[in-house]
């Protein structure tokens, strides 16, 4: 019985959300609890690292012993802990790593170090149990705008990425310049229903012979000026027409790039991962353009979209598989390269 | 008595193994290395090498602080995580508590002070094992009155802790020739002194559920500072906001 099926224990703190959760096979989640701080660090318009670091370790019991009450396991019946080791921020990071590695330890049970990033490509994998590489993924989240080809599980290709800002900066600047606040994305999804996409147009950034790369900088400042020339000139700004515009001119970005590359790359799956990825007017261009591509379209729904200890755990399984275990020196990675 | 201590909170990764009024074992690293990375495997090793089972610990004992804010965290995560896993009881230490049992001086007052930024140390005071200071984040020139005023004109003080090479000059200036200064070997956090120091607190009934277990930071975070005086509203108040967040460029 238990020959065929593997049960990790996921742990995420690399950011505002301290998680964890069960999963089986790397596919059906067990239990996946998420306990955030949003509200505390709204006060401050931004996460504030050193009060993330301080709830992180005051909640990461709570989070661990829920999810396996939920799950209706015990720590025997773990096979291996996952855990966040980056990107992040570095003392959010540390909790987790430093939590479980002990959990590992005194468990006799092996610890497995997982990239942030590529959970949220693993995120699709528990929504869709059809899913199966390769395909087309497009990163999107906070800190990244990532066009990658997943290979295999854990053989992931960049072709392209933002040489500048990401996505989800970008829409934390625009959120913060029209007094939306933060966090930026879902703010403005929200303001942008209603609001004519063609209102107003902004530059498509492009970045000069490399057609998979993104650039958001022209774009900001594009944003940033209008505002600045209303606000000179008195004139009254419509909320729902910029938002709305600003993100048409994101999507478009993001979802031509990604159309392009399928194409060329002769991949017929397309998915989308990341923060960003649960902004519904990506996944409707998204689910457009692969209709009309006859492409497959697929992202994760939007609880695994967020941060989770779900997609660590499943990104968490391919790596225990491949014996990609770590020892008692593993260590959080903030800067961790995807 | 069984009980493995974990001390994280300046600059050595220490943890010792106390066994019925015996320290068995202590495993100390004093260079600078990161604890993320030094504390399990000495924590390992420490275990491998005395045949420690973990299972028949009666608690894990932290230094709980003050000190480094990621170095206490990274103790209390990991004293945590071990709790979690076996089931069993912590116990906190306080780390000024913990430098002043590194030695033993009847009669004098023992001073132990770290680096605390910000123009401040982490101080308290002991003599004969009783505590006059409690445990404090202040500036050099004020402990140094209360050490004054307590110890009179001829109390002899030693002083022990990252704070004390680094304002030694000082120290001496004001009270000549009672100051004296522990030797290298005793004057850093030791895992020893806080097993010692948990073996009472464990006697006592004093023990914290693993779920409950945190540091004692002594201070608020800069940004709750800020927002509580009011100034991160403050007109203008974008950058401070941004220190406040700690955002990279002003980081």
């Amino acid at each position: 019985m238990k020959e065929d099926k593997i049960t990790i224990l996921g742990i995420e703190s690399s950011c505002d959300e301290t998680a964890a959760a069960v999963v089986e096979n790397g596919r059906t989640v067990l239990s996946n609890v998420i306990s955030s701080q949003i509200d505390i660090h709204t006060i401050y318009g931004g996460v504030v690292p050193e009060i993330a670091s301080r709830l992180h370790l005051e909640n990461v019991n709570g989070v661990i012993r829920l999810a396996l009450k939920e799950a209706g396991k015990t720590f025997d019946d773990i096979d291996a802990i996952a855990v966040t080791k980056g990107p992040g921020l570095v003392g959010a990071l540390l909790i987790g790593v430093s939590a479980a590695k002990a959990l590992a330890f005194a468990l006799h049970k092996p610890i497995v170090g997982v990239n942030h990033i590529r959970g949220h490509v693993a995120a699709n994998y528990i929504s869709h149990p059809e899913l199966k590489p390769p395909f087309v993924c497009l990163i999107v989240s906070g800190g990244h705008t990532h066009l990658t080809i997943v290979r295999d599980y854990r053989d992931l290709m960049i072709v392209g990425k933002s040489v500048d800002d990401a996505a989800g900066e970008c829409y934390d600047k625009v959120a913060r310049a029209v007094g939306l606040g933060y966090p930026g994305g879902p703010k403005v999804d929200k303001a942008s229903k209603g609001g004519d996409p063609e209102a107003i147009v902004f530059p498509k950034g492009e970045v000069r012979d490399r057609p998979y790369d993104f650039t958001f900088s022209g774009l900001k400042s594009a944003v940033l000026n209008y505002i600045n020339k209303a606000n000179m000139t008195g004139e009254q700004i419509c909320v729902p027409d910029l938002c709305a515009s600003f993100q048409q001119t994101v999507v478009d970005s993001l979802v031509s790039r990604t159309m392009d590359c399928a194409k060329a790359y002769g991949i017929k799956n397309v998915a989308l991962a990341g923060g960003v990825s649960a902004n519904s007017a990506l996944r409707a261009a998204f689910q457009k353009a692969c209709e009309e591509n006859g492409f497959g379209c697929f992202y994760p729904e939007p609880i695994y979209c967020t941060d989770n200890a779900a997609m660590i755990a499943a990104a968490g399984y391919h790596d225990y598989l491949a014996g990609d275990v770590s020892d008692m020196t593993l260590n959080a990675d903030p800067s961790l390269k995807l | 008595m069984k009980i493995l201590a974990v001390e994280s909170s300046g600059t050595p990764a220490s943890v010792a193994f106390w066994e019925d009024g015996k320290i068995k074992a202590e495993f100390t690293i004093t260079d600078k290395l990161t604890h993320s990375v030094t504390l399990m495997p000495l924590i390992e090793s420490m275990t491998k090498i005395c045949g420690i089972d973990l299972t028949a610990l009666d608690a894990v004992a932290v230094s709980a602080g003050p000190g480094s804010f990621t170095g206490l965290r990274i103790g209390v995560a990991t004293v945590k995580g071990l709790t979690l896993a076996l089931n069993k009881p912590a116990v906190k230490v306080s780390s000024l508590m913990g430098l002043s049992r590194n030695i033993f001086a009847p009669g004098c007052f023992v001073c132990p002070l770290m680096d605390a930024r910000r123009g401040q140390v982490y101080a308290a005071l002991f003599r004969n094992g009783k505590q006059l200071l409690s445990d404090s984040a202040l500036s050099v020139e004020d402990y140094l009155d209360i050490v004054e005023e307590k110890a009179g004109k001829t109390g002899r003080c030693i002083f022990l802790g990252d704070g004390a090479p680094v304002h030694r000059e000082r120290i001496e200036e004001r009270l000549g020739k009672r100051a004296v200064f522990a030797a290298p070997g005793s004057s850093l956090q030791k895992a020893s002194s806080i097993a010692v120091l948990a073996a009472e607190e464990l006697a006592a009934g004093n023990t914290v559920s693993s779920d409950d277990l945190v540091p004692d930071y002594l201070r608020i975070p800069l940004a709750e500072q800020m927002e509580k005086a009011g100034t991160l509203e403050d007109a203008g108040s974008r950058s401070l906001k941004k220190i406040a967040r700690g955002d990279k460029k002003h980081a």
